[in-house]
């Protein structure tokens, strides 16, 4: 999760920003065989703190504003609540189901980093290889059209970018990539993200503002999403029984909850 | 009398939640009217709802309360007044009733002399009652999950309330929450109306309003929509025929506010594909009907409820999006279904090491070896009783009925669990035996679902409930309250069912002490005693609330032996039979009276002989009620043998004459303590013989 949403949606600063980001699931890779599932996919991230009180028919414009006619498509608001356990964050809301496909998961942020939120922040999540191959109508995201060069008039396609990273990864997150050192990578990782959080409260009571401006939070943070992203590789890989599970995801949300009770801290500084 | 109209407008509620917030928010209105005596006796109530309101609507609403006059008491008398004088006690209760001095009465009551007031209080208006109440009883609607929204936090609810609508009459009532005050307007279908407001002129108008902005608020009408709407469609395609699923057309009820159905289609080469996969894949993830042919063969047709109304451009685009979408599901299924043969479930079972079942219970391969271990014992004495059971597939199915929890396909759609397994079991070569066991384990889901179809299926059924309920016993998470997290009650419910609904002869006695043999380190005691318990409440709930039975049946027939469901089931089928009739109310009488002679004697320490003693007859009822006795004893035993209680408690029923007869003639507490004995061991015997169907001093008699 981008610093942009997990850091600035703590504390009272409003903060409206879109960005696109890529978002990496481990266990969803299909090989590249499947042609609705990726091992990495893209998102349109939308934050907006607080939400406007109209953020629903703002999210309708913007479908229409993408070439969406609403009054000929079914449109469901379908409850789906979002929450990440390894990053101590939650929020209520919906899958926005169009015709049956789910473009996008809107959600009220309540809490963060095992933080509650004030004001809280609405999060529209689209889902940007599915809306592209919905408008394109194709059946498989790897014929989306990705680009076309406007001289020449030729068509680059999604699977010619995308397809042999999803192969690739998908060999090495479910059978190559080595479980030992993925647990060394974890536990080396946690170690530096606490270690910088330990510096951080370690901090003399009088250090100035600068220094603490200075002290490096986002890198912190930076080395929880790795933790959390080899968390994911080590469960595609099945190498976390249910029991471990608990006390892994428990490890790293300890990181994030660090991690945002820093951040708000150096915020207030 | 006026009408009063209140609308919640939120953002889209949660399906499963609607229902439930309605009947609470019309029930919350009508408490509320009231308790402020605003209610017409003679008053109507309708309630609304749509993914996006909550509605109610009260005719027959007083306008203004009715003045009223309280009479409040105050301090004694002799505390109010010194030596004639008031004193700051009378002061005080003047000033809090509002009146002079001079206008304090007094009142006598028990306790001595008081000082009284008589208090008016000015009805007020329903408008100002219904605005300072309704946001308290808005507040306490439940929610299964609330959130915030507004900065500050002020308040929860389920999504953001975004408009209210309250009416009395023609007048707004001004009732504010979550920083919005109520107005005479409301919203239109998003898509089909737009933004433009929806005024409201009278209460009465809501519904025919709400319909011209393409919103059906009535939520039966909403439904009979949908159905007609499928059948409609379902009809373009010969011979086809929608199958009927009431807990879809209720979520698709709820999503809608203006509902119309489509039938797509997808590709016959996905029928392959087994049936519940489609269906599942269809129903839980994309909220399709199934379509079945002329048959009742799955056919290659999807219905989609919509929440708009479109053209037959607009229509064609939806379908098409529609079965985009299905056909990636069913190809994500294909694609599950594939990868999972690759490795067969036999070579699964050692991956069960790695999935917890229960922390201290272990994983599910040992859970798999206690049941491999289960089946096998009750599959012996079931045998023993001379069922034929196809021994050694009951056990491969146990072996291999948790293997699917590691297949793809299970991770995916977890509601398949088992379903999966007994179809990859069959796929993969295990005889029908095998995979329709391991198919049925989970079997009965519910009271009113049907239990495993086949003996080995019920006997796996069994087992695996049966070893979670000891287990988790074993290590103290039974049941307690309303909290039954790992639905331990739903599992015994589910043996008590095949027990009695299947033909394997299996006491619950015997399913309780081989499965508690699996938990070694527990005290087994203490063990069994609780999950006597335990069954003997889950026979309970089935007699009384599957099956029917008074509760009075029940308890008498389970006071003579809860151990055997189907020999419980025949027993209070044959009292619940016999109870209307009059001998066997006073038998039951006179039972309840012996047994009451029997422990008040007991307790003075007087002792039934040991056999019965002719000699010892004094009277001849005495002596014609052992002569009789002893006939119908001969009669009953092998009618009860045979299960024929109804023949059996006839017969019991017919010493009518002779019980009534003893106890008109008889003193048991007889002076001599030979001939009390006597009469008390005819009485012990009469009690121990015909109470063995059931405990009759339970059945409550009239009068």
């Amino acid at each position: 999760m981008s610093p942009d949403t997990f850091l600035r949606v703590l504390g009272p600063r409003p903060w409206r920003v879109a960005y696109a980001q890529p978002s990496r699931r481990p266990a969803d890779g299909r090989y590249g065989e499947n042609p609705n599932r990726l091992f990495k996919h893209t998102q349109l991230q939308v934050i907006l703190k607080p939400p406007p009180a109209e953020i629903q028919e703002i999210y309708l414009q913007s479908l229409a504003a993408i070439g969406i006619n609403l009054r000929e498509h079914d449109i469901k608001f379908e409850e789906d609540n979002w929450e990440s356990p390894t990053l101590g964050a939650w929020g209520i809301g919906w899958q926005v189901m169009l015709d049956g496909l789910e473009i996008t998961q809107f959600t009220y942020f309540q809490q963060c980093g095992g933080i509650d939120l004030d004001p809280i922040a609405g999060e529209i999540t689209y889902g940007l290889e599915r809306i592209a191959a919905f408008l394109q109508d194709v059946d498989s995201i790897y014929d989306i059209v990705w680009a076309r060069e406007p001289d020449t008039g030729r068509e680059t396609t999604y699977g010619e970018v995308r397809l042999a990273e999803e192969l690739q990864f998908s060999v090495y997150n479910f059978e190559m990539a080595d479980v030992k050192k993925l647990w060394e990578h974890l536990n080396s990782y946690e170690a530096e993200c606490q270690a910088l959080l330990d510096a951080f409260k370690a901090l003399p009571e009088d250090a100035d503002v600068t220094t603490r401006k200075r002290f490096p939070i986002l890198s912190a943070f930076d080395l929880c999403l790795k933790c959390s992203h080899l968390f994911n590789l080590l469960d595609a890989r099945g190498a976390i029984s249910v029991t471990e599970r608990v006390g892994v995801i428990a490890r790293i949300r300890a990181l994030a909850v660090g991690v945002a009770k820093a951040y708000a801290a150096q915020q207030a500084a | 009398m006026a009408d009063f109209i209140f609308e919640i407008g939120l953002e889209e509620v949660p399906a499963r939640m609607i229902a439930a917030a309605q009947a609470e928010l019309e029930k919350r209105v009508l408490d509320l009217l009231n308790r402020e005596r605003l209610l017409d006796a003679a008053h109507t109530a309708r309630s609304f709802s749509t993914p996006r309101r909550l509605a109610v609507l009260v005719s027959g609403v007083l306008p203004r309360q009715q003045d009223v006059e309280e009479t409040l008491t105050g301090p004694a008398t002799k505390v109010a007044y010194k030596d004639g004088k008031p004193t700051p006690a009378a002061d005080a209760f003047a000033k809090k009733a509002g009146v002079e001095l001079s206008e304090l009465k007094t009142i006598t009551n028990a306790k001595g002399e008081y000082l009284s007031a008589t208090v008016k209080r000015a009805g007020r208006d329903a408008v100002d009652v219904l605005a300072a109440e309704m946001p308290k009883e808005i507040a306490g609607i439940y929610w299964a999950k609330n959130m915030y929204w507004r900065a500050g936090k002020p308040e929860r609810f389920v999504r953001p309330v975004k408009w209210l609508l309250a009416m009395l009459d023609k007048t707004i009532v001004p009732v504010e929450f979550a920083g919005i005050t109520a107005s005479n307007i409301t919203q239109g279908h998003r898509i089909l109306h737009g933004d433009a407001p929806v005024a409201i002129a009278v209460p009465k108008d809501y519904e025919s309003s709400l319909a011209s902005a393409h919103v059906i608020a009535d939520v039966e009408l909403r439904r009979q929509k949908i159905r007609k709407a499928l059948d409609a469609v379902t009809r373009t395609v010969a011979g086809a025929r929608w199958r009927e699923d009431e807990e879809l057309i209720d979520t698709v009820t709820h999503l809608t506010e203006w509902p119309q159905a489509t039938l797509g289609g997808f590709e016959r080469e996905y029928l392959a594909l087994p049936e519940e996969v489609l269906v599942t894949v269809m129903r839980d993830h994309q909220k399709y009907f199934a379509v079945e042919d002329a048959d009742g063969k799955l056919a290659p047709h999807f219905l989609a409820v919509l929440n708009t109304q479109a053209d037959e451009n607009g229509l064609a685009i939806i379908r098409h999006g529609n079965a985009r979408v299905l056909r990636a599901r069913f190809n994500d299924a294909r694609f599950f279904w594939d990868v999972d043969q690759k490795i067969p479930l036999t070579e699964r079972v050692e991956m069960l090491k790695s999935v917890t079942f229960q922390k201290e219970l272990g994983s599910y391969h040992a859970k798999t070896e206690r049941v491999v271990a289960l089946t096998g014992q009750l599959g012996d004495a079931a045998e023993k009783s001379g069922i034929e059971l196809d021994h050694i597939a009951v056990v491969e199915a146990a072996l291999l009925a948790k293997t699917d929890l590691t297949c793809e396909l299970v991770k995916e759609f977890t509601e398949l669990q088992g379903v999966v397994g007994g179809l990859y079991a069959r796929a993969q070569g295990s005889t029908d035996a095998v995979a329709a066991a391991i198919y049925s384990q989970y079997q009965p889901v519910s009271m009113e679902a049907g239990i495993p179809a086949t003996r080995e299926g019920q006997l796996l059924a069994i087992a695996d409930k049966a070893d979670t309920i000891a287990g988790m016993f074993s290590i103290g998470l039974a049941p307690t309250g309303s909290k039954d997290p790992f639905a331990l009650r739903r599992a015994a419910n589910g043996i008590v069912k095949i027990l009695a609904e299947g033909d394997l002869p299996l006491t619950l006695a015997e399913i309780r002490s081989l499965a508690v043999n699996a938990f070694k380190g527990a005290e087994v005691e203490k063990l069994q005693s609780e999950l006597i318990g335990f069954f003997t409440e889950r026979l309970q709930f089935y007699l009384r609330d599957a099956r029917g039975y008074a509760y009075d049946v029940v308890n008498a027939v389970l006071a003579s032996g809860a151990d055997d469901v189907k020999d419980a089931l025949a027993r209070a089928a044959a009292v619940a039979e016999a109870r209307g009739s009059d001998d066997f109310a006073a038998i039951a009488a006179a039972f309840k009276r012996m047994k009451n002679i029997l422990e008040q004697a007991h307790a003075k320490g007087d002792v039934a002989a040991a056999a019965l003693d002719a000699k010892l007859f004094e009277s001849d009822a005495e002596k014609l009620l052992a002569e009789n006795a002893a006939s119908v004893g001969a009669q009953t035993a092998p009618l009860m043998q045979n299960r024929e209680y109804a023949a059996a408690l006839k017969a019991i029923v017919s010493l009518r004459p002779q019980v009534d007869a003893f106890f008109d003639a008889v003193m048991v507490m007889a002076p001599d303590a030979k001939v009390r004995a006597n009469r008390l061991a005819l009485l012990a015997s009469l009690l121990a013989n015909f109470t063995r169907i059931a405990d009759f001093s339970e059945i409550v008699t009239a009068g």
